[in-house]
C-alpha cells in the first residue's frame, strides 16, 4: 500500500479512538470538566501529563534542532525535563493539597487579592494562546505533507476533533484521550528510531546505538564519524558547544523554571485523588517524557549522518523522492551555485532568509527561488522541522513507518492543544466569570460557560493555525520567560514563605513580567538587528532572560513584603494546611458543598 | 488541620526542607554543574562512544532527574508515615467516594 493510503488508515483509526473516548468520558459537572473529578489514577495522569507536555515542538521540531546545533541542543533536553524535578519537589504536592481548579485560583486565594488573580489570568491566557497557535500549525503541516490536503483543511479537521473531546469531555475526556495519544506518539517516535539505530549501529536501543560504532566496517564510533563529517563540511564539531556558558546556563534555567510554571502542566496535578499521587505521577510523567527525550538526541545524530551522506555531492536528478516532496512543500530549496548539477552542502546559509519560490524550474528540474545567493559554498536550505518527519524516508524505512510518524505528530500536537484549550476555557469560565464578574452563577451555568469558552478558544486557535502570525517562533521564548518570571516565584513563595503578602507578590509579578517582556520585545520586535551577544546584558539571550526576570521577581517580592503588613491569619493557616498531606480528599468536599 | 502549629508539624516541615534541598543540590550539580559549567573538562573523559560531558548534557542528566523524583517520593512517603500525616490515616479520605473503588481498606 502506498504511504498516503496507510496514513489515511492510521490517522483515521487513531481519530476514531479519540472520539470514542470522548463519548465514553463525558463531563457532567464542573468538577469533571475542570479536574476530571479529581479521580485520575497516578499512572494514567503520568501518561496524560507526558502527552500534554510533549507538543508538536517536542515531537516534530526538537530532534531536528538538535540535529543542526549538536551539543547545544542540551538546553532543550535538560530544560524541558529538569523542570519536572522542581515541579515534583516544590509545587505539585502542595498545589494538589490546596485542591482548587486553576493556577489563578491559587494566586488569588493565597494572596487574598483579585488584582493578583487578574494578573495571573492574563498571563495564563497569553502563555496558552502563544502555545496553542504553534500546535494547530503543526497539525496543518502534517496534514498537508502526508495527506496532501490544504493546510486550512488540515487545521479544520484538527479543530473538529479537539472540539469534540475538549468541549464534550472537558478534563475527563482530555485525560483519557491524552493517555491514548501518548501511546500513539511514543510508539510512532520509537519505531523509526529503533529501525534506524539497527541499520546504522546494529544496536536496537537508540540510547545505546548513539554511543556505538557504525556497522559500515570502519569501526569508528557514530559520534566521532559525525564530528569528522561536520568539520569536513565547515561546521563545528557536533559534540562541541557554540553557545557561551552563561547563555547555556540562563536558557536552561529559564526553560526548567518555565516548565514548572506552565499552567497546563500544573493543572494536571489537580486531577489525582491524593497528595501522594501527585508526587508519584510527576515521577511517572518524567519517565514517560524521558523515553522520548533520551531517544531524540540519538535520532538527531543518526539523522544528521544520514542527511550528509545522502545529499552531499549527490546529483539533484538522482535524489530520492523525499527530497523533491519536501521541496514541493517549500521546506527544502537548492541553488546550484557552481552549476555542476550536484548538491553541495556545507556551513553557512545558501541564501538570505526563507526561500521565496518562483514558478519556473531550473535546468535540473529544481524549483527556482528569487532570493539572492550568498558567497558561501553551501547550496542547500533545509527547514529543521522536517528532520523527524523525513527521517524514515531518508533511511528508506517501510511505508507503514512513515504513516505512523504522521499519526504520532498529530497525536502530539492534538494532545497539547487540548490541554491548553482547557486551561484557556477554565480561566475564562472559572477565574474570570465565576470568581470575579458573575459570582452567582450555578454549577450548570458555569459548565455551559466553560464549554462556550472552549469552543471560542478553539476557533481563535484555529484562526492562528491557518493565518500564523509571523512571530510564532519568537513568542515561544515569551511563553517560557513569562511563566518563569511570573508564576514560578509567586507559587513557590506562596508555599514556602508564610511572610509573603499580596503587596510583595503583585510587585514581584509585575516587575518580573515587565522586565522579561520588555527585554524580549526590544530584541525580537523593536530592534531585531541588535539581537546578538555583544548587545545582550551579560551575554544573556532573550531565550534565557526569564531566569533574570525570575531573580528580580524574588528580590522585589521579598523586599516589598518585608516593609508591608504580613498576610492575615487565615492565610498563614492555609499555608500551614497545604504543607501537610493529610486531608487532601477533604479539599474537594468544601469545593463541592 | 488543628495540629499544624504543633512542634511535630514544624519538625516535619524542617525535615522536608532538608530533603528537598539536598535533592536539589544533586539536581544542580548534574545539570548546571556537569553538563554546562564543567562540560568541556568532562569531555576529556571517554565514556563508551561518548565524550562524558556531552553524554551528561544529552542523556545522563535526564536519567538523574528521573531517579531524583523517585527518591523524593520514597523518602517523603516514609516521612509522612513517621510524623503520622500520611493519607492512609485520613478518615475523610476513607468515606470519600472518589477513592472508594481504588483504595481498599487495610
Amino acid at each position: 500500500m502506498d504511504v498516503q493510503t496507510l496514513t489515511f488508515i492510521f490517522v483515521g483509526v487513531t481519530f476514531a479512538i479519540y472520539i470514542g473516548i470522548a463519548i465514553w468520558a463525558r463531563a457532567g459537572t464542573t468538577d469533571d470538566f475542570y479536574v476530571a473529578g479529581g479521580s485520575v489514577p497516578p499512572l494514567a495522569n503520568g501518561m496524560a501529563t507526558a502527552a500534554d507536555w510533549m507538543s508538536a515542538a517536542s515531537f516534530i521540531s526538537m530532534a531536528g534542532i538538535i540535529s543542526f546545533v549538536g551539543r547545544d541542543g542540551a538546553v532543550y533536553l535538560m530544560g524541558w525535563t529538569g523542570g519536572y524535578v522542581l515541579l515534583a519537589l516544590l509545587l505539585a504536592p502542595y498545589l494538589r493539597k490546596f485542591g482548587k481548579y486553576t493556577v489563578p485560583d491559587f494566586v488569588g486565594d493565597r494572596y487574598y487579592s483579585d488584582i493578583a488573580r487578574l494578573v495571573a489570568v492574563v498571563c495564563v491566557l497569553f502563555v496558552s494562546f502563544t502555545y496553542v497557535a504553534g500546535q494547530m500549525r503543526g497539525v496543518g503541516i502534517v496534514f498537508s505533507r502526508f495527506l496532501e490536503v490544504e493546510i486550512t483543511t488540515g487545521v479544520l479537521i484538527g479543530m473538529t476533533i479537539v472540539f469534540f473531546y475538549a468541549v464534550l469531555g472537558g478534563m475527563k475526556g482530555i485525560t483519557y484521550t491524552q493517555v491514548a495519544q501518548y501511546c500513539v506518539l511514543i510508539f510512532a517516535f520509537l519505531v523509526p528510531a529503533i529501525f534506524i539505530s539497527m541499520l546504522m549501529t546494529g544496536n536496537p536501543v537508540p540510547q545505546l546505538g548513539f554511543g556505538s560504532t557504525l556497522v559500515d566496517g570502519s569501526n569508528t564510533y557514530l559520534l566521532d564519524k559525525l564530528d569528522q563529517l561536520s568539520v569536513e563540511l565547515g561546521f563545528s564539531a557536533y559534540t562541541a558547544g557554540n553557545k557561551s556558558t552563561i547563555d547555556m546556563f540562563f536558557i536552561t534555567a529559564a526553560l526548567m523554571v518555565g516548565t514548572a510554571g506552565l499552567p497546563h502542566v500544573i493543572v494536571r496535578f489537580f486531577t489525582v485523588p491524593k497528595v501522594r499521587d501527585a508526587r508519584i505521577s510527576a515521577g511517572y510523567a518524567l519517565v514517560f517524557i524521558a523515553i522520548l527525550y533520551t531517544t531524540a538526541p540519538a535520532l538527531a545524530s543518526f539523522a544528521r549522518v544520514n542527511l550528509i551522506n545522502t545529499v552531499h555531492n549527490a546529483e539533484y536528478k538522482t535524489t530520492p523522492s523525499w527530497f523533491k516532496n519536501w521541496e514541493n512543500t517549500n521546506l527544502i530549496a537548492w541553488v546550484d551555485k557552481n552549476q555542476d548539477g550536484k548538491i553541495q552542502y556545507s556551513a553557512g546559509k545558501a541564501f538570505d532568509g526563507k526561500p521565496q519560490f518562483i514558478e519556473t524550474r531550473g535546468p535540473e528540474g529544481e524549483r527556482k527561488i528569487s532570493n539572492s545567493p550568498t558567497d558561501t559554498r553551501n547550496e542547500l536550505y533545509i527547514d529543521r522541522d522536517i528532520m523527524v518527519l523525513a527521517n524514515p524516508e531518508i533511511a528508506n524505512l517501510p511505508n507503514w513507518v512513515i504513516a505512523l510518524v504522521a499519526a504520532g505528530g498529530l497525536a502530539a500536537a492534538l494532545s497539547t492543544a487540548a490541554g491548553l484549550l482547557l486551561v484557556i476555557s477554565t480561566s475564562i469560565s472559572h477565574d474570570l466569570l465565576k470568581k470575579m464578574f458573575l459570582k452567582d452563577i450555578t454549577d450548570r451555568q458555569e459548565l455551559f460557560f466553560a464549554r462556550m469558552s472552549a469552543a471560542l478558544a478553539i476557533t481563535i486557535a484555529g484562526y492562528f493555525g491557518i493565518h500564523p502570525p509571523g512571530f510564532v517562533a519568537q513568542v515561544v521564548a515569551f511563553a517560557f520567560g513569562l511563566a518563569a518570571s511570573s508564576f514560578f516565584p509567586v507559587i513557590l513563595m506562596g508555599i514556602f514563605s508564610k511572610r509573603m503578602n499580596k503587596e510583595g507578590a503583585i510587585t514581584g509579578m509585575v516587575i518580573g513580567l515587565t522586565f522579561t517582556a520588555g527585554y524580549i520585545i526590544y530584541f525580537k520586535f523593536i530592534n531585531p538587528s541588535a539581537n546578538s551577544a555583544e548587545n545582550w546584558w551579560f551575554g544573556i539571550s532573550p531565550e534565557g532572560i526569564g531566569t533574570l526576570g525570575m531573580l528580580f521577581n524574588f528580590m522585589a517580592s521579598s523586599l516589598v513584603s518585608r516593609f508591608t503588613a504580613p498576610p492575615p491569619k487565615e492565610i498563614t493557616d492555609m499555608v500551614d494546611d497545604i504543607r501537610i498531606p493529610q486531608g487532601a480528599g477533604a479539599s474537594y468536599h468544601h469545593v463541592k458543598s | 488541620m488543628s495540629d499544624s502549629h504543633s512542634p511535630e508539624a514544624k519538625a516535619y516541615w524542617k525535615e522536608n526542607i532538608r530533603l528537598v534541598l539536598s535533592l536539589l543540590a544533586v539536581w544542580f550539580v548534574v545539570s548546571f554543574g556537569m553538563a554546562i559549567l564543567l562540560v568541556d573538562a568532562l569531555d576529556n573523559i571517554r565514556f563508551f562512544g561518548f565524550k562524558f560531558g556531552f553524554w551528561m548534557a544529552q542523556q545522563g542528566s535526564i536519567f538523574c532527574f528521573v531517579i531524583l523524583i523517585f527518591i523524593y517520593v520514597y523518602k517523603m512517603n516514609k516521612l509522612d508515615h513517621k510524623y503520622g500525616v500520611d493519607e492512609d490515616r485520613d478518615d475523610f479520605a476513607r468515606d470519600d467516594t472518589y477513592y472508594h473503588d481504588e483504595e481498599p481498606e487495610k
